[in-house]
């Protein structure tokens, strides 16, 4: 379906989750990255030895979770943006997303946005915590963003409010509660 | 007319093919004359906003723009190399001379020793009704006018083919504030990469497979366009027409190798639809079938530009070293085939890698 699709399918998004256990722990890296294509810039990036070094350009990243600390060096070097940091429990009613984000202008902190599932729908509302512009080597910019409670494996993009550059979508869904 | 400049090598084309060759060519010790009928050197990587794929070892994840600097200023600085810009090449002659059209120059000639041919590719059409009208586009000139010249191609785009350039440029429209109404390709599949195809699918954007374009109305620009689904015959299935309001459709349907230097040199072509069309049958050096021509990048068969810079530097260290045996010559080349093999080896370079060893083995 992926290839038809252009969206993971929920049975591909499960090899990649962390362990329930380890998502309650803290911030940790999810690599969206289904095909293997001659690519690693993730493994270079990672400070910590998560993504383990690759046998061959054409391997699919191999992370291990508990090595990783969410730091979301990742988000900036992957040339796909595949990579995602998702803090399950910000607080108790939000949780906190870390995505990669190439649209000008970047938001700043305090924003509220429009938050997007991985096929653009519209499923809530969510404030920027922090955004991380590039570097000089055209790192792509993280952009943090506070998202209601149970949505941190759903969201995967943002929309500007009162914005629509895709296609006619109905919004709606959760908001963030202020 | 002017005189006849005669470099030890002449590389046609500065894109990242062209650009890997002249420097490798350069740095073997040969003097080097590097052409390209635009004004500015790196072909498509000029165009190239996105970060590469590839081996961090290489260019992997440096956005192609800045490859096109970084290699550009290499060439700017090797006193080796002289650079023909605005100049296109219009006929290569028996006797081994270019003849070229210079802006501000007219006709101007070079007789190479070594010729590397580095033309690129150039975009396939589409037939269907309205196909002429302002506001059909190749997807290679929406990429020039917004990101070369700053301008917008439209407002609502519909972006006809799912391959990488598909998918790439409908992710440059939505940067640049375009709304894509679609994406539709006619083979059964995405064809480009899938971390290409989620980063527009989460901006909104659908993709719709098995999909083509049937017309384009409007008076005198593009109003409207209609779209259906095709039967497994790719034949369009009556009563799923649906009508488009976009004012741009944007084509990126396929490229071709750009390969008429090489049949004026007399190099054997063969029939390769897995490398785009035409190629010339090469060596492992990447030398034609008339010694001293080398090809490299799209213009050997279209693929991706992190191929096309290992193949341009395969091209110029070959060329340089026939000029001068190059110490070391072997293991160099053994290193780039075997990154150009590694960057061959996914699933999605299948059918480039069958185009090759059709090649190879002669069964075209």
């Amino acid at each position: 379906m992926l290839r038809k699709t252009g969206v993971p399918t929920d049975d591909l998004l499960r090899q990649v989750t962390p362990s329930e256990e380890r998502l309650r722990r803290g911030p940790v890296a999810i690599f969206e990255c289904f095909e293997r294509i001659p690519c690693d810039p993730c493994q270079h990036a990672c400070p910590t030895g998560a993504v383990q070094p690759f046998e061959d350009l054409n391997d699919l990243p191999r992370v291990d979770h508990q090595l990783c600390t969410g730091c979301g060096r990742c988000i900036q070097a992957c040339p796909g943006l595949a990579v995602f940091v998702v803090q399950e429990d910000l607080d108790e009613c939000s949780a906190l997303v870390g995505l990669p984000y190439e649209y000008c202008p970047l938001p700043a902190p305090g924003d509220v946005v429009t938050l997007l599932d991985r096929q653009g729908r519209a499923v809530g509302q969510g404030r920027i915590k922090k955004v991380v512009r590039p570097g000089n080597r055209g790192e792509t910019p993280v952009v943090w963003v506070i998202v209601p409670r149970g949505l941190a494996m759903t969201v995967r993009h943002i929309r500007p409010e009162g914005e629509n550059r895709g296609a006619d979508q109905p919004t709606g869904g959760h908001h963030l509660p202020v | 007319m002017t005189s006849v400049l005669e470099p030890e090598v002449a590389v046609v084309g500065a894109g990242p093919a062209g650009m890997a060759a002249a420097l490798a060519a350069a740095e073997g010790g040969a003097d080097v004359l590097l052409i390209d009928r635009e004004h500015r050197l790196g072909g498509q990587l000029v165009k190239q906003t996105h970060k590469f794929f590839g081996s961090s070892d290489q260019e992997a994840g440096i956005r192609g723009i800045h490859i096109a600097e970084r290699l550009g200023e290499r060439i700017r600085q090797h006193a080796a190399i002289r650079i023909w810009l605005g100049t296109t090449v219009i006929a290569y002659y028996p006797d081994g001379v270019l003849l070229a059209e210079k802006a501000g120059h007219g006709l101007v000639k070079a007789k190479p020793r070594c010729l590397v041919v580095a033309t690129g590719a150039a975009e396939r059409h589409l037939a269907f009704a309205g196909n002429d009208l302002p506001g059909v586009y190749g997807a290679g000139a929406v990429q020039t006018l917004m990101n070369v010249h700053g301008v917008l191609p439209g407002q609502r785009a519909l972006m006809v083919g799912a391959g990488n350039i598909g998918l790439i440029v409908s992710y440059q429209l939505l940067q640049a504030g375009v709304q894509v109404v679609e994406v539709i390709e006619a083979a059964e599949e995405i064809g480009g990469y899938a971390v290409h195809a989620a980063k527009i699918r989460r901006a909104g954007v659908p993709i719709r497979t098995r999909h083509s374009v049937l017309k384009v109305e409007g008076d005198s620009c593009v109003e409207q366009a209609v779209v259906a689904r095709l039967d497994e015959g790719w034949k369009p299935i009556p009563g799923t027409e649906r009508v488009l309001q976009v004012d741009l459709v944007c084509l990126a349907v396929g490229l071709t190798p750009l390969t008429e230097i090489l049949w004026q040199a007399g190099c054997r072509m063969v029939w390769v639809p897995e490398l785009g069309g035409h190629v010339p049958v090469r060596s492992e050096t990447l030398e034609t079938t008339v010694p001293g021509v080398w090809v490299a990048g799209d213009a050997a068969g279209v693929e991706e530009a992190s191929t096309a810079m290992i193949e341009g530097e395969l091209a110029g260290l070959a060329a340089a070293h026939r000029l001068r045996p190059l110490k070391e010559f072997d293991e160099r080349c053994r290193q780039l085939r075997q990154a150009l093999a590694e960057l061959r080896a996914g699933p999605l370079a299948a059918k480039v890698r069958r185009g090759l060893a059709r090649l190879e083995g002669g069964t075209c």
